[in-house]
C-alpha cells in the first residue's frame, strides 16, 4: 500500500502521527481472570505492551495494580484507555505519563528491579564489581563462582546495568518490570483513595 | 434497555425468597423468576443434568429445547432484540459451550443482552482435561461483556444478579455464568441483594451537560445537518425511540441510519433518507458526505458505513451520542463527544433546545432539503422489472406490501438478501427488525426469527433468507414444529452465495470460485420432511397469491422463491471509495463495474 493515498475502507491510522510510550496504571478488583482479561485485550486488539507488573495492593479491599508501558498513536492510546475501563472488574485507569506532562514532569516515578547473575573469576570479577559498585548494585547472593547483583533504577539504567555485565559473565536476568507513580502528594484515586 | 432496568429492580425489591436455603441448581431457576424470564433457550448434557432436574420440576420459565446450541444463542438474541428483555440460554459443558461461541460474539457485535448459562465438569477435575471439558471462562472472554466461573456456592445468587444487571445495562451484551456441576448441587443460602458485586461497574445515564449545550448550540447552527442513527437507539428502548422522533420534528433534519438502527426512526416518514452506509441510499450517504453538522446518535462509525475514513464526511461538525465511551473517537475523530444513554441525553437536549428557544436555520435548511430532493430524483433503489423472472428486489416490495395488515417480524441471513431487505422493507417501528451486523452470520436469521415467534406468538414473523445461509440452521426447523412456532422461512434463491458472487465479480475477475450453491436440496420436500409446509414460486405472476398462502398457513413455512441468479445488490460504495463514489443500480455497465475497485482497494476489502 502506497503511503500517502490510503484507500481501504478499513484504514485507521493517520498519517503522521507519531506513536508515543505512555505508563498506565490500572486499578482492579483482585480476582480469578483479571490479567487475562487485559491481556487479552491487548493481544486481541492488537495493541503494544513493553511491560506489564500486577501485584494486589489493597489486601483488604482486594485491589490490584497493574502498571502497563505501551506505545502507539494519540488516538491509539486513548482507545487502549478506554477500552481498558469497559472491562467490568478496572476500576479507574490513569495515564500516568500524561499526569506528570501536566505537572511539568517529563515522566512519572518509574522503577524496576533485576537481578542479575554473573559468573566469572579474576579481572572480570572484580571489573562486574566495580561496575556494581558504580550502579549501586546490591550482591544480595554470592559464590567464589558467582554474584547476584540486585539493580533497582529507570529501566534505561537497569538495562545499560545489563548490558554491562554482557562480557563480564552475565548468565541470567530477571526483571519485575515497571513500578510507577505520580510525583507528589496525590493518590491515584485523588484525595479520598 | 431503560424497560428491564425496571423490571429487574422492581421484581428484586420485592422479593421474598432471599435467605432461603437451596441447591446451585434452585438457585439459577429462583434467579431467572427473580429477573423476570418467562422463556429460556437450551440443549441438555452431563453437566447441567441438575439445571435440567429443575427446569423439570417448575412450570415458570418454559424451556425452548433448540436443536444446536448455536440455534439456542441466535433464538436468545432474537427473542432479546424484539422484546427489550434479555435472552437467556442454557447450555452443557464442552461442546454444549463451544457452540455458543459464534452466538456470543454475535451478541456482543450487535450488542445484544444475552445472559448464558453454561454447565461444567466438578470442581475438582477443572484442569484435569475431564469428559467435556473446556475452559469456558477462557474462550469466551473475549466474546462476552464479562463472564464467571462460579468456585462457591456463596458466590452463586450474587453473580447470577450481577450476570443480569451486567448484560442489560450500559451498553449491553452476553455474559457467561459457567457453574460447575457439583457446585449445582451445593446448599447454600439465596439471596438477591448482592447485585453490586462489582463496584467498578457504573455506567454513565446522564451526559455532560457543557457538551449538551455545545450540542444543541452546533445543532441550531447547522445549515446542512443529518441524524446518523443505530443500534443503540433501539437498546436504550421505546424512550429513546420517541425522543428521537420528537427531536427530528422539532427540528425538521433528515435522518438516517444504520443496518441495526432500521424502525427506530419511521421508515414512512418524509425525513427518512433510508439506510446509509456500503449498501445505503445515494441519498443517505450523500447527506453524510456533504453534511456541515452530523449528529450520530448511538452508532460507532463502523467501516461499513463510513467507506474511506479520510474522505468521510470531509467537512461537518460531528456530535457523537454514545454510551460506550470506546466507541467516542476510535474510528472518526468527532468534535463534540457525549457519553451517556440516549433516552436521557436526547431529552437534555430536547430541553436544552426549548429553554434557549433554539431555531433551527430554517432557509438553510430548506436549501439543504431542496438538494435532498435532488438526490431523491436519482431513484437509487430503481431496478428493472421483469416478467418472467422475479427480481430478488420485486419479491421484497411484495412481501412487505403483503405484511403490512399484520404485526410483522422480520429476521434475516447474511447476503445479498439480507440488504435487499434493508433496503425495500420499510419499518416503521423499532425491535420489529432483527439481523446480524457487526459479525455478519450466516446462520443468524432462522434460530432468531424463532426466537422472535417465542415471544410474539401471534406475530407474523419472516426469515429472508438465502439458499446458502439457510442450511446452516435448518435443523432448528424441527424446534418450530416441536413448540407450534409458525416462523416463515422466505428464501430469495439465486443459487448463488450472491454477495460472495458479486465480490468476485467486482474483485476477483468473475471467477466464481466455490460460490455455486452446488446440489440445492428440493427445499420444498426438506420442509414437509420435517412436518411443516413447504412453498416454491418461480414467476412474477404468482407471487402475491403464493405470499398470502404462505400467511395463511398457521405453521412453519419454507417458502423457495425463484429469483433471478445473477442480479448484484446497489447502491454499493466499493471498498475503498468515499460516499460521494457511489455505484448504482440502473446506470452501471459492464465497463464500471470492471472499474469499480481499482487495486488498492482489492487488497483491503
Ligand atoms: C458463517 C459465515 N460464513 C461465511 C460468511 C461469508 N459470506 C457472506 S455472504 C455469503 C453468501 C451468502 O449466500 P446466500 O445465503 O445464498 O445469500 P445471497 O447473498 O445469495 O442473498 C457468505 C458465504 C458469512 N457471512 N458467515
Amino acid at each position: 500500500m502506497s503511503n500517502e493515498q490510503p484507500k481501504s475502507a478499513y484504514f485507521l491510522v493517520q498519517n503522521g502521527e507519531q506513536e508515543v510510550t505512555h505508563t498506565l496504571s490500572v486499578l482492579v478488583d483482585d480476582e480469578p481472570g483479571v490479567l487475562a482479561r487485559v491481556i487479552g485485550l491487548f493481544s486481541g486488539r492488537g495493541y503494544n505492551i513493553e511491560s506489564l507488573t500486577v501485584s494486589e495492593t489493597e489486601h483488604e479491599s482486594h485491589l490490584s495494580r497493574i502498571t502497563i508501558v505501551t506505545k502507539g498513536t494519540p488516538r491509539v492510546l486513548e482507545q487502549i484507555k478506554n477500552q481498558l475501563a469497559r472491562i467490568v472488574p478496572v476500576h479507574a485507569v490513569k495515564d500516568l505519563t500524561t499526569i506528570a506532562l501536566e505537572r511539568g514532569n517529563d515522566k512519572p516515578l518509574e522503577r524496576e528491579l533485576a537481578l542479575v547473575k554473573v559468573c566469572s573469576t579474576g579481572e572480570n570479577r572484580l571489573e562486574a564489581l566495580r561496575l556494581a559498585d558504580a550502579f549501586k548494585a546490591e550482591v544480595v547472593d554470592a559464590t567464589t563462582d558467582h554474584f547476584i547483583f540486585q539493580m533497582t533504577g529507570r529501566t534505561p539504567r537497569v538495562e545499560q546495568f545489563v548490558s554491562v555485565m554482557g562480557p563480564l559473565g552475565l548468565v541470567e536476568v530477571c526483571k519485575t518490570g515497571v513500578a510507577a507513580v505520580s510525583r507528589g502528594p496525590e493518590g491515584m484515586m485523588g484525595e479520598d483513595a | 434497555m431503560s424497560a428491564n432496568k425496571q423490571t429487574t429492580d422492581t421484581i428484586l425489591a420485592g422479593a421474598s425468597i432471599s435467605g432461603v436455603e437451596m441447591n446451585g441448581a434452585e438457585m439459577v431457576l429462583q434467579a431467572f423468576r427473580d429477573n423476570g424470564v418467562e422463556h429460556v433457550f437450551g440443549y441438555p448434557g452431563g453437566a447441567v443434568l441438575p439445571i435440567y432436574d429443575e427446569i423439570f420440576q417448575q412450570d415458570d420459565v418454559e424451556h425452548i429445547l433448540v436443536r444446536h446450541e448455536q440455534g439456542a444463542g441466535h433464538a436468545a438474541e432474537g427473542y432479546a432484540r424484539s422484546t427489550g428483555k434479555p435472552g437467556v440460554v442454557v447450555v452443557t459443558s464442552g461442546p454444549g459451550a463451544t457452540n455458543m461461541v459464534t452466538a456470543l460474539t454475535d451478541a456482543m457485535m450487535d450488542s445484544i443482552p444475552l445472559v448464558c448459562i453454561t454447565g461444567q465438569v466438578p470442581t475438582h477435575l477443572i484442569g484435569n482435561d475431564a469428559f467435556q471439558e473446556c475452559d469456558t471462562v477462557g474462550i469466551t472472554r473475549p466474546c462476552t461483556k464479562h463472564n464467571w466461573l462460579v468456585k462457591s456456592i456463596d458466590d452463586l445468587p450474587g453473580i447470577l444478579h450481577e450476570a443480569f444487571h451486567v448484560a442489560t445495562t450500559g451498553r449491553p451484551g452476553p455474559v457467561v455464568v459457567d457453574i460447575p456441576k457439583d457446585i449445582q448441587f451445593a446448599k447454600g443460602l439465596y439471596t438477591t441483594g448482592q447485585r453490586r458485586y462489582h463496584k467498578s461497574y457504573h455506567p454513565q445515564r446522564e451526559g455532560d451537560a457543557h457538551a449538551i449545550r455545545m450540542a444543541v448550540q452546533a445543532l441550531a447552527s447547522a445549515k446542512k445537518p443529518v441524524l446518523y442513527t443505530g443500534g443503540g437507539v433501539i437498546n436504550s428502548g421505546d424512550g429513546a425511540t420517541a425522543k428521537l422522533r420528537e427531536l427530528a420534528e422539532l427540528t425538521g433534519f433528515p435522518v438516517t441510519s444504520t443496518l441495526m438502527g432500521l424502525g427506530a426512526y419511521p421508515a414512512s416518514s418524509d425525513k427518512w433518507l433510508g439506510m446509509l452506509g456500503m449498501h445505503g441510499t445515494y441519498e443517505a450517504n450523500m447527506v453524510m458526505h456533504d453534511c456541515d453538522v452530523m449528529f450520530c446518535i448511538g452508532a460507532r462509525f463502523d467501516d461499513r458505513i463510513t467507506g474511506r475514513t479520510d474522505a468521510f464526511s470531509p467537512d461537518s461538525i460531528k456530535i457523537h451520542l454514545d454510551i460506550d465511551p470506546s466507541s467516542i473517537n476510535k474510528n472518526i475523530e468527532v468534535d463534540i463527544p457525549i457519553v451517556g444513554d440516549i433516552e436521557y441525553v436526547l431529552a437534555a437536549i430536547i430541553h436544552v433546545w426549548k429553554e434557549e428557544q433554539r431555531k433551527t436555520d430554517i432557509p438553510a435548511v430548506k436549501d439543504w432539503w431542496r438538494q435532498i430532493e435532488k438526490w431523491r430524483g436519482r431513484k437509487s433503489l430503481a431496478y428493472r422489472k421483469n416478467d418472467d423472472v422475479i427480481m430478488p428486489q420485486y419479491a421484497i416490495e411484495r412481501l412487505y406490501e403483503a405484511s403490512k395488515n399484520h404485526d410483522t417480524y422480520i429476521t434475516t441471513e447474511v447476503g445479498q438478501h439480507q440488504m435487499w431487505a434493508a433496503q425495500y422493507f420499510g419499518f416503521d417501528e423499532p425491535n420489529h427488525w432483527m439481523t446480524s451486523g457487526g459479525l455478519g452470520t450466516m446462520g443468524y436469521g432462522f434460530p432468531a426469527a424463532m426466537g422472535v415467534q417465542v415471544a410474539h406468538r401471534d406475530a407474523l414473523v419472516i426469515d429472508i433468507a438465502g439458499d446458502a445461509s439457510i442450511q446452516m440452521m435448518l435443523q432448528e426447523l424441527s424446534t418450530c414444529v416441536q413448540f407450534d412456532l409458525p416462523v416463515k422461512i422466505f428464501i430469495l434463491n439465486n443459487q448463488y452465495m450472491g454477495m460472495v458472487r458479486q465480490w468476485q465479480q467486482l474483485l476477483h475477475g468473475n471467477r466464481l470460485s466455490n460460490s455455486y450453491s452446488e446440489a440445492l436440496p428440493d427445499f420444498v420436500k426438506l420442509a414437509e420432511a420435517y412436518g411443516a409446509v413447504g412453498l416454491s414460486c418461480e414467476k412474477p405472476g404468482d407471487l402475491d397469491d403464493k405470499i398470502a398462502e404462505m400467511i395463511e398457513v398457521q405453521k412453519p413455512v419454507i417458502f423457495d422463491c425463484r429469483v433471478a441468479s445473477l442480479t448484484n445488490c446497489f447502491p454499493m460504495i466499493p471498498s475503498g471509495k468515499a460516499h460521494n463514489e457511489m455505484l448504482l443500480g440502473d446506470e452501471v455497465d459492464d465497463e464500471d463495474i470492471d472499474k469499480a475497485i481499482d487495486e488498492e482497494g482489492a487488497t483491503l476489502v
